[in-house]
């Protein structure tokens, strides 16, 4: 008897809670998803911290770069280059909410690398920037 | 002499209350809020109130998002079409018409109006540094606060 009264709460955790614990995602899981895309290019040598500096501070023929905002240390808060606002840290290791919804990393990822290089970014460019990042400590 | 006195109280009374209104008339920002607009419209900068704009203004913003003022600030349909709706339903009335409609809310009438006593210097201090930055001195304006008696400017 005593059972059955945890029955609702078991089956609330396993049809509501658990599915949606296994949408989240992690920095990491997304490093997986851009490995599987970059595989596609037979001349792809994995993800490199250092390549993905160069590129996160580098302008790519506009104005800006991705540190004009997030500033050259990702693991401390960035400013709007324009609007001056506030831009939580871009670091995993600073934020923990970065890199865990893909809806939001990929309407990020359309929207700056429009603005930083007038394209989308490709599955090597974001690998690496994501390997740099992670690569910070706190 | 009672009776005038009375008078007196009730013309006072009604002035203040008069003008107090008007004042308030003058300066009614709508603080109506969503979600979806609170999060896309004030990522990059504060999430102007729709009250700021003329429907028709809101409608051309929200169809050029990909092109947003110099930057790429695109939403997904769904989302376009619940902010869109959100910002039509609260936005402010037309304001004489223009062949197109102003999308800046810095070069409407009202703001330039609204901002006329404020100095160069002011707008030249790098606490402030644009004219989008509300927070600058409107220290409430997160909350939708723009009275003019909780202004604060930076030093």
């Amino acid at each position: 008897m005593r059972k059955a009264r945890y029955l609702p709460a078991i089956a609330f955790i396993s049809i509501v809670l658990l599915p949606g614990l296994a949408l989240a995602e992690n920095a990491s899981d997304f490093l997986k998803q851009y490995e599987a895309a970059a595989l596609q290019a037979p001349s792809f040598k994995g993800f490199s911290p250092q390549r993905g500096e160069s590129f996160f501070r580098a302008t790519h023929g506009r104005d800006w770069s991705c540190a004009s905002c997030h500033t050259q240390n990702p693991t401390a808060a960035g400013k709007h280059a324009k609007t001056d606002k506030q831009i939580a840290p871009l670091a995993p290791t600073a934020n923990a909410e970065r890199f865990t919804r893909p809806d939001k990393v990929e309407k990020w990822f359309k929207r700056n690398c429009n603005d930083v290089l007038g394209r989308a970014c490709n599955a090597q460019e974001k690998g690496d920037v994501l390997a740099y990042l992670i690569s910070l400590k706190k | 002499m009672k009776l005038l006195n009375r008078f007196v109280v009730l013309v006072l009374a009604s002035t203040t209350l008069t003008l107090s209104v008007g004042a308030l008339a003058d300066m009614r920002i709508s603080t109506a809020s969503n979600p979806a607009w609170k999060a896309e419209c004030g990522s990059c900068h504060l999430a102007y109130p729709p009250s700021l704009l003329p429907a028709d203004a809101w409608r051309a913003v929200m169809a050029g998002l990909d092109k947003h003022f110099g930057a790429d600030a695109s939403v997904d349909a769904k989302t376009a079409a619940e902010i869109g709706a959100f910002l039509e339903k609260h936005a402010g009335a037309s304001r004489g018409k223009t062949a197109k409609p102003i999308l800046r809310i810095t070069e409407t009438a009202w703001f330039k109006h609204e901002h006329d006593e404020v100095g160069a210097a002011v707008w030249r201090n790098p606490k402030v540094k644009t004219p989008v930055n509300c927070a600058a001195c409107h220290r409430g304006a997160e909350q939708g606060n723009f009275d003019e008696h909780d202004i604060r400017l930076p030093k």
